[in-house]
């Protein structure tokens, strides 16, 4: 049908129409122009991608990472760290002094500390802040970080009940002094942990008790807080925002304005955010683009060692797994080399100990390896020759395709290198948490990442009825080692050897097996500067700055 | 009129009460403590948040307390986000996901009714072949797929849009919406086509020509007031969906709506959550769909006048 020019046919009215719609709709919605990195280099704002949706903001209650990185902005301890070393560097304490015996700890409070309302930080906000956080009402998942204080232990097992019995003295306003049972050379890491930032408490008072859980003190508005950055706006699962606090000590020093935490649980739409530069820095990468990172922008791309060992649990309360020759055969028959060159792909380590090497300076010795031969004589010797009388293992792992293409890999290495079957059991986080509390697996894969910088972090899992153990398995001589003799040293050297002995036990025995060591994976944009990285993957935000550079994105087609 | 808008409300009632007893025993019978985390918790922590939550009482007493909160408009305390109450949470989200849905639904109308139209006025032509099968390839196409998509087009390559984000960008709403409103958009088409094909070989139409009215006025003065009816009819359902359907938009686009919310619920087991927004959702679904089916009485004569006569 031919229709006439000068008179358009009403189809082709409509479809003018559509067609001019559609196009005022993305003309004017396009050419925003400025993206969030423009912004923020040109305002000084920081975005961050932050992983999950903070569960709260108080640091006592928390233990999630997204939660610690925004408490990191928020709070100083008494001690922190050098952002590459981790060494520990003053906080709110200038200094400190240590007895002979190194056994109390004097901390001398910097007189210019102050909260984000202009109050002075004293010596006094300290003793009450610890008090809280091991106060049994109050359900802090970390209080076990107080342990090594003068009768810590018998307070939070409600042995004592007077606090002051406890080694925490307030001296004068500014002096602080903090007794220990034993000395405990990573004391000073563990002050920089968010379990013992400095709380306000009288803006906890003024929203509750003081071990109210969930108390409106963390919401803006509410909060006081004696870091580098105070809290303005938390936008349920949109964003967190803090600014820079203008009382804080240093605040001459501190080159950004203020921190954007965005909720980015999809990390595949948090690498789009990068890529669109809706993001300085991610929390994550996608397994499958950190070789395009690696090749193409590598500026970009924040792959370092990490303080974390990814490792298999094995039920030592069940048969076949109750013969420690057993669990070596199969720790031995695992190509570890294997699974992080084919599988994570993202800068792992093959892991044959369970403590990461050079762990604040300490390496242990492994009796492990991919000796898939040594491995068949074993488990024959365990009477098992060629897997024979060995049914069926079970895997059991949480919902993550990571974890099931490992699995899968283990699966086909214990088929293959030692003729067994073996099962895969996939869970549902909290379900898999269960199970695996309940002693309801056969191998299960867990993963445990160090809480301050020491192998102690890892090695104190193992102790008989840890709640963290759960493979059933304990040695006495294992547990006097790691709970008597190493914090008696008198030596780091004396120290590390006792705590090798214990982990040549572990290792011996195999109630887990060590697969890799973490690595981390972040994207960082390059105007965003003075990203260093540590063991701990801790952000030191007062240490960032952002250039207002113009960079370019890869332009990647998948 | 009103009593049929009255009886299927108390039809409602039953149903909303059998999907919060459904739900409820559901979520409680499921593997999963909400309580346990990956780090070991102390045993008196977990008896002092048992307590907190109630966990700690018979699971009919928690019905009946949660049942009575509910008639207090009380959802509870979050078990995942400390110190927020489900009704804060949803609160929260529901003006994004309404936001979401409205501008999805503008893009399903939009885009569906200009196409529909167009395939009907010369149908069996390139005009009808081509917005059907793109209509076609709209349902077919999961939000999941079209969402990473419209990102890669335009928001990678071309880099005219934000790729994530609610409110914070300029822009960051449209392509949401237009991954949300497509299938929706593709529904509205086949149902606008589908009437208007039929409205324009009515009598009146041809009567309308031959009075020589401009073919433009006839489409849309007499031709879409009977040729949308269908997708009136369509259209509670069609809100229903989007609003209770989003959380896969809101999770490729990191959206800080209900769907979201919703999701991360399940995830963390969040007993007081999943059932808010459950309750919710399905509260949506019903009124909604009460609405277009009053709609439809109300626009439909024959119908009209069936209740009115009071033979419901």
């Amino acid at each position: 049908m031919l229709c006439n020019p000068a008179k358009p046919s009403t189809g082709a009215n409509v479809t003018r129409l559509f067609i001019t719609v559609i196009s005022v709709i993305l003309l004017t919605a396009c050419g925003s122009g400025e993206t969030n990195v423009d912004r923020g280099n040109r305002a000084g704002i920081l975005y961050w991608g932050n992983g999950e949706e903070p569960q709260d903001l108080d640091p006592h209650i928390t233990t999630g990472v997204s939660e610690s990185y925004i408490q990191e902005s928020l709070f100083e301890p008494l001690v922190n760290s050098h952002p590459e070393t981790l060494e520990p560097e003053p906080g709110v304490a200038q200094r400190w002094d240590i007895n002979d015996d190194k056994t109390t700890y004097t901390f001398h409070l910097n007189p210019n500390a102050r909260w984000s309302n202009g109050e002075p930080v004293t010596a006094e906000d300290f003793r009450w802040t610890f008090w809280r956080a091991m106060h049994p009402k109050l359900g802090n998942q970390y209080n076990y970080m107080y342990y090594p204080i003068k009768n810590a232990g018998p307070y939070l097992r409600g042995d004592i009940n007077d606090f002051d019995k406890v080694g925490i003295k307030v001296i004068d306003k500014q002096t602080l002094q903090i007794q220990l049972e034993n000395p405990t050379p990573y004391f000073l890491g563990l002050l920089s942990h968010h379990s013992y930032y400095p709380v306000p408490r009288s803006a906890i008072e003024a929203h509750g008790n003081a071990w109210t859980r969930g108390s409106h003190w963390t919401r803006p508005g509410n909060m006081v807080s004696n870091g580098a950055f105070r809290l303005t706006q938390w936008k349920l699962f949109n964003y967190i925002e803090v600014e820079k606090n203008p009382y804080y000590h240093k605040a001459d020093q501190v080159a950004l304005n203020g921190i954007r935490f965005l909720p980015t649980e999809n990390i595949t739409t948090e690498e789009r955010m990068f890529r669109a530069n809706q993001l300085h820095h991610t929390y994550e990468l996608p397994a499958d683009k950190t070789s395009y990172y690696r090749e193409n922008a590598p500026e970009q791309l924040l792959n370092q060692p990490y303080l974390g060992t990814y490792y298999y649990r094995l039920n030592t309360r069940i048969k076949p797994l109750d013969n420690p020759k057993v669990r070596r055969a199969l720790a031995l028959a695992i190509n570890r080399q294997q699974i992080v060159e084919r599988i994570t792909k993202q800068g792992q380590l093959p892991a044959f100990t369970i403590t990461p090497p050079n762990t604040a300076g300490y390496t242990a010795e492994s009796s492990l390896r991919y000796d898939p031969e040594e491995a068949r004589r074993l488990l024959a010797e365990a009477g098992y020759p060629s897997g024979e009388g060995i049914d069926t293992l079970e895997v059991l792992y949480n919902t993550k395709e990571s974890h099931r293409k490992i699995a899968v890999a283990i699966q086909q290495m214990w088929k293959q290198e030692l003729n067994i079957n073996i099962t895969l059991r996939n869970e549902d986080w909290k379900v898999y948490l269960d199970s695996e509390k309940r002693g309801e697996y056969q191998v299960s894969r867990a993963s445990w990442i160090g809480d301050y910088l020491d192998p102690n972090t890892f090695l104190d899992l193992w102790i008989k009825d840890g709640g963290n153990n759960r493979t059933g398995w304990h040695n006495p001589e294992y547990d006097r080692l790691v709970l008597e003799q190493a914090p008696r040293a008198s030596s780091r050297e004396q120290r590390y050897a006792l705590l090798m002995q214990a982990e040549k036990i572990l290792l011996d025995e195999v109630p887990v097996i060590p697969i890799y060591t973490y690595a981390t994976r972040h994207l960082v944009h390059p105007s965003l500067k003075g990203v260093t990285p540590n063991l701990l993957d801790r952000p030191f935000f007062s240490h960032f700055s952002l250039e207002d550079t113009q960079t370019q994105r890869p332009n990647e087609s998948n | 009129m009103l009593r049929f808008t009255l009886v299927r409300l108390l039809q409602a009632i039953p149903v909303l009460f059998a999907v919060i007893t459904l739900t409820f025993f559901l979520v409680r019978a499921a593997p999963g403590d909400p309580l346990s985390s990956d780090k070991a918790m102390p045993p008196e922590v977990y008896a002092e948040l048992s307590t907190l939550y109630e966990l700690d009482k018979p699971v009919w007493q928690q019905y009946i307390n949660y049942l009575g909160g509910l008639l207090q408009g009380e959802f509870g305390p979050s078990f995942k986000y400390l110190g927020r109450t489900v009704n804060e949470l949803i609160g929260a989200g529901l003006a994004t996901t309404a936001e979401l849905g409205l501008y999805a639904m503008l893009v399903a109308l939009l885009i569906g009714i200009c196409a529909g139209v167009v395939a009907a006025l010369r149908p069996n032509s390139a005009s009808d072949y081509l917005p059907m099968s793109a209509a076609m390839l709209g349902i077919c196409m999961p939000s999941f797929l079209l969402g990473p998509l419209l990102v890669l087009i335009f928001g990678i390559w071309l880099e005219w849009l934000p790729v994530s984000g609610w409110g914070n960008i300029p822009g960051d709403k449209i392509l949401p919406a237009i991954t949300l409103g497509a299938a929706y958009a593709a529904y509205v088409a086949r149902l606008s086509r589908g009437g208007m094909l039929e409205v324009l070989s009515q009598d009146y139409i041809r009567t309308a020509r031959a009075k020589g009215l401009p073919e433009w006025l006839i489409v849309l003065k007499h031709g879409l007031r009977g040729g949308l009816m269908p997708v009136v009819a369509f259209l509670g359902p069609a809100f229903a969906g989007l609003l209770s359907g989003s959380f896969v938009v809101e999770t490729v686009f990191q959206i800080p709506g209900m769907g979201r919310l919703y999701v991360q619920a399940a995830f963390n087991r969040d007993y007081t959550l999943i059932m808010g927004t459950t309750v919710f959702f399905a509260t949506l679904i019903i009124l909604f769909n009460l609405l277009s089916d009053v709609l439809a009485v109300w626009l439909n004569p024959k119908l009209r006048q069936q209740y009115q006569g009071g033979k419901s």
